[in-house]
């Protein structure tokens, strides 16, 4: 806890400035850039400088555009370190009481300096003309689409993970047949292969913008296509529509993800995508998560009394259970799922760290609630 | 890279050791008649019998048992074939004009076919066109070391056989024309050659008939025109006399004429008699006529064709003359070729025993030496689309009990057919007894079921049962064709039992249930009826009992705009010996019914429709359960299958194909043509976009998702873990599983208590596949035994210690769940893993050949490529895949059937099953034998 000591502050060049805002008390400190340490230390550090041990906290930034970001795990806080220039500006919130409208991604359109942002945290109520849009906690916020295994595969591929979910929005994409040209031992050869043909505007393939036309379908979930056919390809792909991994060729390679040699978890940041396609959140996946049977949505038994319970899988230890709030715009039927990987291991590890904890529930948050007799 | 999901096994040597033991796929033989057949040949020496198809395949037939098939490399039509009498050879010729030559072989004592050698006639020269080397007739001299060949052209070539070396000696019209008359001329060709005969007494002279009208007998040895006969009609066909004192000829204006020979009178302008018998009116052509003498008195004549073109143009017919008796066979379905079964040796007369008729759709054989000339039923080639095959269904094992039971109400009623013996019965079967009896029921569009027997490598027709005598149809009077009233000339009689017309497509079968033990049949129709019948022997006239299942149960805001249900007849009913309807219930609103299935112990039937499901219990006549599996904005499943332009559309189909089935002969061919053109366009969607695909998982709402895909009766745990009890199982398309806990009463209160149905569990599959099939493991991982085998000692009794588990089977992956609690256990993705859809899937006993007594379960499923896949039971590993179908024959793997020892069926053809083995041990293949004496080995000559 103690390693991130208050450091007098511009002595190197490597420190960020950090300007933390609880209540009406400001805190200032200064953290390592090279060495900012995980968040959990930091959280900790933050309730230690602001002496309040025991109160559930909220951590917002603002960020270079000056919207209001959360701090809830290493990454964003990584990201919130090195982006800092050089002052951090933090607003943390009591969770009870927070705030969560404020953060937000319009915030960019809507020109709002920092400080307007902290008027707004600060006196929640006097800005307020009408009552804002509802969003969910940011940990109830979970991925739309992501970009994997870049650290593995050619730069020209793109292997996507689009998260259905049950949701209302359509995964929105056709494909066809075609041809393309491979470079063989026996020189280019034209081979049959599959491609996106259209896109469906407003549905989550083209929200991503990570597919496109003309794309080339190299793999679905793992599984190459070739020597495929077209209705086999679609089978696969509706099959697996719940949590689908599609491999492409981008038919236009300008935008390759350029890879990152000492990250193996390459965050996409293009800006210009970040502002195209403002509704997702870009997530990275372990390969041994993707591969994992266990994003698996279960099927669904109702008892006679018409109760509700998800089938567990036995061999992952029956007796594991979870008791989650059911999420109100959740259609039960329509969305109920769970991890069982996840939940198997955090019953399995007694003691999780508050980060790690959190990591588990927004796995289980992905998958949806878990409603348990 | 992403690790390779697949869960082979490893190559574990031990365990491929035990899959080869186990598994092996072998297409073994192909069951009913062959599509499209174009061709017949018969060579009394061996007493073989060849059908040659227009897809180019030949097909040898003995005695029952006996058949082997070969397939020319080109799909070609086989236009004729011919036996090389004696030698096992049979030579045949395509619509290519090629010649092959054919040899049955011995391999591993059992007979195969092998194409040996072919031949085309080379051109004369260059100003001839390709026409005039164009083959019509061939004809193999008796002592087979020449053949003549017939062309186009007029001109007759000899082939040195059996090598088909050309020899230089052949004859055109010019040499003929030498010797004819200068009136007869008349500057004209002679025509194509018609026929070609060989003499009956001297092996060296042949009688060559033009199409004009000409026929000459011609001498090889001496090259010269022995006798003409100037013919002034055009020459269909000739046939000798025995004698070779005279010949017949037949002609396109639907007349025959006897000519008699003799060595004084060179040059016949008159025939001995003319004789146009369905005369005076213009008639069809004799396409083929044979003249058989009889001891017993006046010759025998049959011929084809020949009937009054205005009034019976387009009947198929074949008359029977022998002095005063006269009778006009009345096919269904076109003549392609007959051939009479008669004495050939040194015999003074022919005396027919039999008439063998190759029709389209059917083989009808003529016993000529019983009065009345009555059918002998085929022991093969059974026309299994007699009426269409709208399903099938397999049991395995039959008791020896309903065996008898079934093949004695099939003897009585076979009427106007005779028990005579086989005639064609070359050839020995090899193979062994069939281990045990095996039952293929086919249900048909006619409100049919036939019962075949399936234990060996003949399919043959045991008995038949008619669904349609309960109902009133418009179409109740009996068919009127053979019926008083009309008149009685020409004195048809209706021969064949090929009768594609349904009178009414509501009896059509849709789904049969049997249990074999008590003889219990369930069969359900197109119009949403479920007909419960008991086997009996005894005649029987009784009224049915009616009941009505309402499966929509109140729901609001549907209409049915589909058929209306089939009106049962009122008042009591004769029903023969056999199968006899006892209970009907008809589903309302009357969808035809997807699923089916009976618990004789239980007294329980549980059917499905495209709205729900209901339970009956027919001991009481009363309903159980009925259930609703609508989803509210299902319309189509409401509207019925009639309102919609899809359906509209697939009927149009439909009756194209019908028409095009009907019309047989060839000279409609260009209307047929475009019947196809018309279907074609039909089938053609709407959409011109290029092809592609919409990704999207499937809703809840999408259509007809409340289709009752599958159904099962299951004595296990599913209220708690340790008491067990009848339960029932629903599965839907739109991957929702309903099981319900039964409260049977005990056998002896059977009547007094009623039995009551608690719905237990309700699960969603998550992906929303429809469910194929379910059904439930013992507590070793075994399928349930069937009712009564275990209260009979039939079976081993059922694990009940050990928990049980539920195989529940979408089109995209496999769950083995366990009981009572409904717990994932194992699973299989096949489709995210192969891209391929479940269609059929089996749970199969699979016993090794290494060891009597070793066995495994496995799953078998068909997918919609077309291909099998073998899972163990209950891990579902993978074990073995087959290519089995072409992923384009849609219907073949629609009609797939498995039985319970690792064989299945599927139809090549609407005629046709084709059937494969999967397992190593239980195989139905022919084993026949063929014995001959080929006089030289054609590979020494060649």
């Amino acid at each position: 806890m103690n390693k991130n000591h208050r450091v007098p502050s511009s002595r190197t060049l490597s420190a960020v400035e950090v300007k933390s805002k609880f209540g009406a008390e400001f805190r200032r400190f200064s953290l390592d850039r090279s060495k900012p340490g995980r968040f959990d230390e930091f959280y900790g550090l933050l309730q230690h400088v602001h002496r309040i041990p025991n109160v559930d906290l909220l951590v917002g930034y603002a960020d270079i555009h000056g919207d209001l970001l959360p701090i809830n795990n290493d990454d964003n806080y990584h990201k919130a370190i090195s982006t800092a220039a050089p002052l951090l500006r933090l607003f943390l919130q009591r969770k009870e009481e927070a705030e969560y409208s404020a953060f937000g991604t319009n915030s960019l359109t809507r020109k709002k300096t920092p400080a307007a942002l902290a008027a707004v945290l600060l006196r929640p109520d006097a800005n307020r003309k009408k009552p804002p849009v509802i969003i969910s906690l940011p940990k109830d916020f979970r991925p739309v689409s992501s970009i994997i295994d870049v650290d593995i595969l050619p730069e020209t591929h793109r292997r996507v993970r689009l998260y259905k979910h049950g949701q209302e929005k359509p995964l929105g994409f056709y494909i066809r047949d075609g041809s393309s040209v491979r470079v063989t031992p026996q020189g280019l050869e034209k081979v049959p292969g599959i491609f996106i043909s259209r896109l469906v505007p407003g549905g989550l393939a083209e929200s991503t913008g990570l597919l496109a036309v003309n794309d080339e379908v190299l793999e679905v979930n793992g599984i190459e296509v070739a020597g495929k056919s077209l209705d086999q390809v679609t089978d696969m792909m509706i099959a697996n529509s719940h949590n689908l991994i599609i491999t492409v060729k981008p038919a236009n390679q300008r935008n390759n993800v350029v890879r990152n040699s000492n990250t193996s978890y390459y965050s996409y940041s293009a800006p210009g995508a970040v502002a195209m396609t403002p509704s997702h959140i870009i997530q990275n996946f372990r390969p041994e998560e993707v591969e994992s049977d266990d994003d698996e949505e279960e099927d669904l038994v109702i008892e006679t009394g018409g109760d509700m319970r998800l089938a567990p899988l036995s061999a992952a230890g029956a007796t594991a259970s979870y008791s989650m709030p059911s999420l109100p715009r959740y259609e039960p039927h329509l969305n109920l799922r769970h991890s069982n990987g996840a939940m198997a291991t955090s019953s399995s590890v007694g003691s999780l760290s508050t980060n790690e904890r959190g990591l588990e529930r927004r796995n289980l948050e992905e998958d949806g609630t878990v409603i348990t007799l | 890279m992403m690790k390779f999901r697949f869960r082979r096994q490893g190559n574990d040597p031990q365990r491929e050791k035990i899959k080869q033991d186990l598994f092996a796929f072998n297409k073994t033989v192909e069951h009913g008649f062959p599509n499209q057949p174009s061709a017949l040949a018969y060579d009394p020496k061996l007493q073989l019998m060849a059908i040659g198809t227009k897809s180019g395949a030949i097909k040898v037939y003995g005695s029952p048992g006996v058949e082997f098939t070969g397939l020319h490399k080109d799909t070609a039509t086989v236009t004729q074939m011919h036996f090389l009498h004696g030698q096992g050879r049979i030579l045949s010729l395509l619509d290519d004009n090629t010649l092959h030559l054919w040899e049955i072989g011995q391999r591993e004592q059992c007979s195969s076919l092998e194409e040996v050698c072919s031949f085309t006639i080379p051109c004369r020269t260059v100003i001839e066109s390709t026409s005039a080397t164009r083959v019509t007739v061939l004809l193999p001299k008796l002592n087979c070391d020449l053949l003549a060949v017939g062309t186009e052209g007029g001109g007759v070539h000899f082939l040195e056989l059996p090598s088909l070396t050309l020899l230089d000696k052949s004859l055109f019209q010019d040499e003929i024309m030498q010797s004819v008359p200068d009136e007869y001329k008349c500057g004209k060709s002679l025509g194509p050659v018609e026929s070609l005969q060989e003499h009956p007494q001297h092996p060296d002279k042949i009688l060559i008939g033009y199409s004009r009208g000409l026929v000459v007998l011609w001498d090889l040895q001496t090259r010269h025109v022995d006798n003409l006969f100037l013919g002034k009609q055009q020459l269909e066909s000739l046939v000798w006399e025995r004698s070779g004192n005279s010949f017949v000829s037949s002609h396109s204006d639907g007349g025959y004429m006897v000519w008699s020979v003799s060595s004084s009178t060179p040059c016949t302008n008159e025939p001995v008699s003319s004789t146009i018998t369905y005369g005076p009116f213009p008639c069809k052509a004799v396409n083929k006529i044979l003249w058989r003498t009889a001891e017993s008195g006046s010759p025998l004549v049959l011929f084809s064709g020949g009937m009054p073109r205005a009034s019976y143009g387009d009947r198929h017919c074949l008359t029977i003359l022998q002095d005063s008796q006269h009778v006009t066979l009345d096919f269904t379905s076109r003549v392609i070729d007959f051939f009479t079964v008669h004495c050939t040796d040194a015999h003074k007369f022919d005396d027919p025993s039999a008439l063998v008729v190759l029709l389209e759709e059917e083989l009808v054989v003529i016993d000529l030496q019983t009065a009345g000339w009555p059918t002998i039923p085929a022991p093969y080639l059974a026309p299994l689309h007699s009426s269409a095959i709208t399903c099938s269904y397999h049991i395995s094992n039959v008791p020896t009990k309903l065996w008898e039971r079934v093949v004695s109400a099939g003897q009585q009623q076979g009427s106007l057919q005779t028990h005579t013996n086989w005639p064609i019965c070359g050839g020995k079967n090899l193979a062994p007894d069939p281990k045990q009896q095996e039952l293929m029921l086919t249900g048909h569009e006619d409100g049919t079921v036939r019962f075949w027997d399936a234990s060996g490598v003949s399919l043959r027709p045991l008995y038949k049962l008619s669904t349609a005598n309960i109902f009133q149809t418009d179409c109740d009077h009996n068919d009127s064709l053979t019926q008083a009233g009309e008149e009685e000339w020409p004195p048809f009689r209706k021969v064949g039992c090929f009768d594609p017309y349904s009178d009414d497509p509501r009896l059509g079968i849709q789904k049969i249930c049997l249990c074999k033990y008590s003889g219990k049949l369930v069969v359900a129709g197109t119009a949403g009826q479920v007909i419960v019948l008991y086997l009996s022997d005894e005649k029987s006239d009784h009224m049915i009992d009616v009941a009505t299942v309402d499966l929509l149960q109140d729901r609001e805001g549907f209409t049915w705009k589909g058929h209306d249900r089939l009106p049962p007849k009122s008042g009591s009913v004769v029903f023969a010996p056999g199968f006899q309807p006892v209970v009907l219930v008809q589903c309302m609103p009357p969808a035809a019914v997807t699923a089916v299935t009976l618990h004789a112990e239980w007294n329980l039937i549980a059917f499905g429709t495209s709205h729900g499901f209901g339970l009956f219990d027919y001991h009481r006549r009363s309903p159980v359960l009925a259930r609703c599996t609508l989803h509210p904005n299902d319309s189509l499943a409401m509207e019925g299958p009639l309102s919609r332009v899809k359906s509209l559309k697939k009927s149009l189909r439909q009756s194209f194909r019908r028409i095009r089935k009907s019309r047989v002969s060839g000279k409609k061919r260009v209307s047929s043509t475009l019947c196809e053109a018309n279907a074609h366009l039909a089938e053609q969607d709407a959409e011109v976009t290029p092809v592609q695909r919409r990704i999207e998982p499937r809703s809840a709402d999408d259509s007809l998702s409340g289709v009752v895909r599958c159904l099962c009766f299951a004595d296990t745990f599913l209220r708690d873990g340790t008491h067990h009890g009848p339960t029932m199982w629903a599965g839907t398309n739109s991957g929702s599983v309903y099981a319900y806990a039964l409260d049977v009463p005990s056998q002896e209160k059977f009547s007094e208590q009623s039995v009551e149905a608690l719905l237990g569990k309700e699960i969603q599959l998550m992906h929303r596949a429809p469910v194929v099939s379910i059904a439930v493991l013992d507590g070793r991982g075994n399928p349930l035994p069937e009712p009564y085998e275990v209260s009979r000692d039939l079976a081993k009794a059922p694990d009940m210690q050990g928990s049980h588990s539920v195989l529940i089977a979408s089109e995209e992956q496999f769950k083995v769940f366990m009981l009572p609690k409904v717990s994932a256990k194992t699973k299989f993705k096949l489709t995210a893993h192969e891209g391929c859809r479940v269609r059929k899937v089996a749970l199969v006993n699979f016993s090794s050949v290494a060891s009597e007594d070793y066995s495994e379960n496995g799953l078998v499923c068909l997918t919609n490529l077309g291909d099998i896949h073998v899972f163990s039971i209950p891990a579902l590993r993978p074990q073995v895949r087959y290519d089995c179908i072409r992923k384009e024959d849609i219907s073949g793997i629609a009609s797939c059937v498995f039985t319970k020892t690792g064989q299945g069926f599927y139809l090549i053809s609407p005629s046709e099953y084709e059937r494969f083995s999967l397992s190593a041990r239980v195989i139905t293949e022919p084993l026949c034998q063929v014995e001959f004496d080929r006089p030289h080995d054609s590979s020494e000559t060649r």
